[in-house]
C-alpha cells in the first residue's frame, strides 16, 4: 500500500476553561482542563474519504481545526504527504503545504462575508498565494472555478446574501477548490441544508472527488451522509476514537456498543419494521468525563473492568474497536 | 372515522404578509384535518410554509402576518377569529405548543417547577400543592429523573434532552387534547432524538392526544406519524398515509424528496437530486410552483394550477395524476 496521504498520530487537543485567575484565588477553584481530543490516531489514503461521527462535544470538529492547522495541538502529530505540519517547518513550506489542503466549514451563512462580492471571495485564496497576478486571469479562473460547482460565470459579481443555502455552500466549495488543493476538510458541509440541497451539495462533493481525485476527511452527525459519501468510518466518543472500520464492515457489523447505538438511533424512514433498542442516557460533562471507559455509565455489557480501566484502540479482525467487551468476546 | 367531528380542521386558510412592495401569501389554500388521537406529520423544507400553519394554528402569528382566508375549526368551534384573550385560554389548555429550541421556550428566571405550577394553575383550578404534586408526576411521565429535586432547579442545570421533557411536560400539564410540536428534535443530538420521539409517541398514545407535529425530518415523520402532508411553497402538495406517501410517492416533489434522502438499505453512486430551489414568496412560478424544478412538467402545468387530487391512497396536487399518469418512484 502506498503512503498515506494524512496520517494523524496520537493527537490531543486540551482547552483550558478554567475560572479567571482572580476567582481561582478567591474562590479557591482549581484550574480545569477540557481534553477536547485525546489521543487519536487514523490515516486516510489519497483519494479516499475518511468521516468521522459523533454526538455534540465529542471532539469531531476539533479534529478537523488541528488538521488544517486552526489550532495547534497539545500533543501528537499530524503528518501531510509525509511532513509534519506543525513541526519546526519553515514558514515558506507551510505556506506551500496550506495551499494543498482546504477547508469547508458548516454554516455557509457565516463562513462567507457579506461584503464581499463573489469574485473576490473565490479569488482571494488565488491572490493571497500568489497563484494568479493577472486580473483577466483571475476573472477567468474565479468563472472556471463557479462553473465546475454549478453556478454561472455571471454570478461573480453578486454578494452571498443574494443566493440560498445551497448556492452559498457551492461557493465556498468554489473557494476551497481555488488553490487546487489534494486534501479537503468538511467539518458538517450539509448540515445547515435542506435534504434536496443536500444532495445536490453531496452529488457535487463526489463528482469533483472523482474528477480531481481529492481526499476528504469529512465531518458530520448524520450517519446516513456518512454512509453515502465515505469510504472509512471513525466513530468519536468524548474526545476518543472508539471504532474505526470500513464503511460495509462498520455499517454491516457495528462492535462497539455505542456504534451500534447510534445505528440504531437513526429513524427508520423505509418503515421496514427493524426493531431498534431503546437509546439509554446522555453524554457525559466533558469536563468530568466518567473513569475507565467513558461510555461505561450508558453501555448495556458493561462490567467493573470497564469502570477502571480505559481500553486502547485494537485492532480486531480487520479493524479497530477500543472496547473490553469486544476484545474480551463478550459480544 | 365517517361521520365524526375531526379535532383539528382547517379549510382553506391563507395567510399574507402585507408588504410596502405587494402582499406576500405565504400559505395558500391549505386544508387538512386531524382526528382525536391522531398523529399528523407536516414535513416541507425551509420556507415551506409548515412552521406558518402551525403558528397559524395556535393564533401565534408574527405581524404583520395575518390570516387573510379561511378558517380554523377546533373540534368544530372556529378558533381563527376569537379575540386575543379567548385565544389565549385555549392556548395550553386545548392546544398545547412545543417549539425547536428548549432554551427559548423556558424562562430562565424561574425554576422548572414554578413554570409547570404556573401553567397548570392557569388552565386548572387546582391548588398550589395539587399543582405542584401534579408537576411532579409530569416531569416523572417525561423520564426526568429524580423529579422531587430536579422541580427546584433552574432550566440551565438541564440539558438539552432533558429540556425538551421539561418542555414536554409543560404542553401536557393541562390535558390538551392536540398538540403542535415545531421541530421538536431538531436541535438535539441523534440519540436523543430518538429517546424524544419515543418519549413524545407513548405520552400521546396514553393521554390520547392528537399531534400536529411540523418536521423537516422524513425519518421523524416516518418514525411518529399517522399521516404526513407535504408542503411546497405555501400550499400541501401531498397528504395522506405514511407508509403510502413515504413508499408510493405521487406528487414529483415528494418523490424527489425521498430520492433525495441518502439511505440506510442501499448504495447508489449519485443521490437523486432536485434541481434548483424553492421559490421565494415574491416570484411563486404561476400554474404549479413547482413546475420549473419538475422532471415531468408539461404544458398545463405551467398555466393551471392542480388541486389536491385523488391519487390512489394519498391525495396529490398534480396534473400528472389527473391524467392517470402516475409518477414513476
Amino acid at each position: 500500500m502506498t503512503a498515506p496521504l494524512v496520517e494523524v498520530k496520537d493527537l490531543a487537543k486540551t482547552f483550558d476553561v478554567s475560572a479567571p485567575w482572580l476567582n481561582r484565588v478567591v474562590e479557591r477553584q482549581p484550574r480545569q482542563f477540557v481534553h477536547a481530543v485525546d489521543g487519536v490516531s487514523f490515516a486516510i489514503q489519497r483519494g479516499k474519504t475518511l468521516a468521522l461521527v459523533g454526538e455534540s462535544g465529542c471532539g469531531k470538529s476539533t479534529v478537523a481545526r488541528l488538521l488544517v492547522g486552526l489550532y495547534s495541538p497539545t500533543r501528537g502529530s499530524v503528518q501531510f504527504d509525509g511532513k509534519d505540519t506543525h513541526g519546526a517547518a519553515d514558514r515558506a513550506q507551510l505556506r506551500l503545504m496550506r495551499r494543498r489542503m482546504q477547508m469547508i466549514f458548516q454554516d455557509p451563512y457565516a463562513s462567507l462575508n457579506p461584503r464581499w462580492k463573489v469574485r473576490d471571495i473565490v479569488g482571494e485564496p488565488l491572490t493571497e498565494h500568489g497563484l494568479v497576478t493577472d486580473a483577466v486571469e483571475l476573472r477567468r479562473r474565479v468563472a472556471e472555478l463557479l462553473l465546475s460547482v454549478g453556478l454561472a460565470a455571471a454570478d461573480v459579481d453578486k454578494f452571498p446574501h443574494q443566493f440560498s443555502g445551497g448556492q452559498r455552500q457551492r461557493i465556498s466549495i468554489a473557494r476551497a477548490l481555488a488553490t487546487q488543493p489534494e486534501f479537503l476538510v468538511c467539518d458538517e458541509p450539509t448540515s445547515a441544508l435542506d435534504v434536496s440541497v443536500q444532495a445536490q451539495v453531496l452529488n457535487i462533493m463526489k463528482d469533483l472527488q472523482r474528477q480531481r481525485g481529492l481526499t476528504y476527511l469529512f465531518i458530520s452527525h448524520n450517519l446516513a451522509v456518512v454512509r453515502h459519501v465515505s469510504d472509512q468510518v471513525g466513530v468519536m466518543y468524548l474526545g476518543r476514537l472508539v471504532e474505526l472500520a470500513d464503511k460495509a464492515e462498520l455499517f454491516s457489523r457495528p462492535r462497539h456498543p455505542y456504534t451500534r447505538m447510534l445505528l440504531d438511533a437513526i429513524p427508520d424512514i423505509r418503515m421496514s419494521g427493524r426493531a431498534r433498542t431503546p437509546v439509554q442516557g446522555e453524554v457525559p460533562n466533558p469536563l468530568s468525563p466518567p473513569s475507565g471507559c467513558a461510555f461505561h455509565p450508558r453501555c448495556p455489557h458493561a462490567n467493573a473492568r470497564c469502570s477502571q480501566e480505559r481500553p486502547a484502540l485494537t485492532a480486531v479482525a480487520g479493524i479497530s474497536v477500543a472496547c473490553h467487551a469486544v476484545t474480551e468476546g463478550r459480544i | 372515522m365517517a361521520g365524526a367531528v375531526p379535532l383539528l380542521e382547517v379549510r382553506h386558510l391563507r395567510v399574507e404578509f402585507p408588504s410596502r412592495r405587494g402582499t406576500l401569501l405565504a400559505l395558500d389554500d391549505i386544508s387538512f384535518s386531524i382526528a382525536p388521537g391522531e398523529v399528523l406529520g407536516v414535513v416541507g423544507e425551509s420556507g415551506a410554509g409548515k412552521s406558518l400553519t402551525g403558528a397559524a394554528i395556535i393564533g401565534l402569528l408574527d405581524p404583520p402576518g395575518r390570516i387573510a382566508g379561511g378558517e380554523i375549526l377546533l373540534a368544530g368551534q372556529r378558533i381563527d377569529n376569537l379575540p386575543y384573550e379567548q385565544m389565549r385560554a385555549i392556548r395550553g389548555r386545548r392546544i398545547g405548543a412545543i417549539f425547536q429550541d428548549p432554551l427559548t421556550s423556558l424562562n430562565p428566571l424561574y425554576t422548572i417547577g414554578r413554570q409547570l405550577i404556573e401553567t397548570i394553575r392557569t388552565h386548572l383550578p387546582v391548588s398550589e400543592d395539587q399543582a405542584r404534586a401534579r408537576a411532579v408526576k409530569l416531569l416523572q411521565e417525561t423520564g426526568i429523573p429524580a423529579a422531587e429535586q430536579r422541580i427546584d432547579q433552574y432550566p440551565h442545570q438541564f440539558s438539552g434532552g432533558m429540556r425538551q421533557r421539561v418542555v414536554i411536560a409543560l404542553a401536557l400539564a393541562a390535558e390538551p387534547k392536540l398538540i403542535v410540536a415545531d421541530e421538536p428534535t431538531t436541535a438535539l443530538d441523534v440519540s436523543i432524538q430518538a429517546q424524544i420521539i419515543s418519549l413524545l409517541r407513548r405520552l400521546c398514545k396514553e393521554h390520547g392526544t392528537a399531534v400536529m407535529l411540523v418536521t423537516h425530518d422524513m425519518g421523524v415523520i416516518a418514525e411518529t406519524c399517522d399521516r404526513v402532508a407535504v408542503m411546497y411553497a405555501g400550499r400541501i402538495v401531498e397528504v395522506g398515509p405514511v407508509a403510502d406517501v413515504i413508499h408510493r410517492p405521487s406528487h414529483p416533489y415528494t418523490v424527489g424528496l425521498m430520492g433525495s434522502i441518502p439511505a440506510m438499505d442501499e448504495d447508489r453512486e449519485r443521490l437523486l437530486q432536485i434541481d434548483g430551489a424553492m421559490p421565494r414568496l415574491n416570484a411563486i412560478p404561476s400554474g404549479c410552483a413547482f413546475n420549473p424544478r419538475c422532471p415531468q412538467v408539461f404544458e398545463r402545468c405551467r398555466s393551471e394550477r392542480p388541486d389536491l387530487l385523488e391519487a390512489g391512497p394519498t391525495r396529490a396536487a398534480c396534473w400528472r395524476v389527473a391524467d392517470g399518469l402516475r409518477s414513476v418512484a
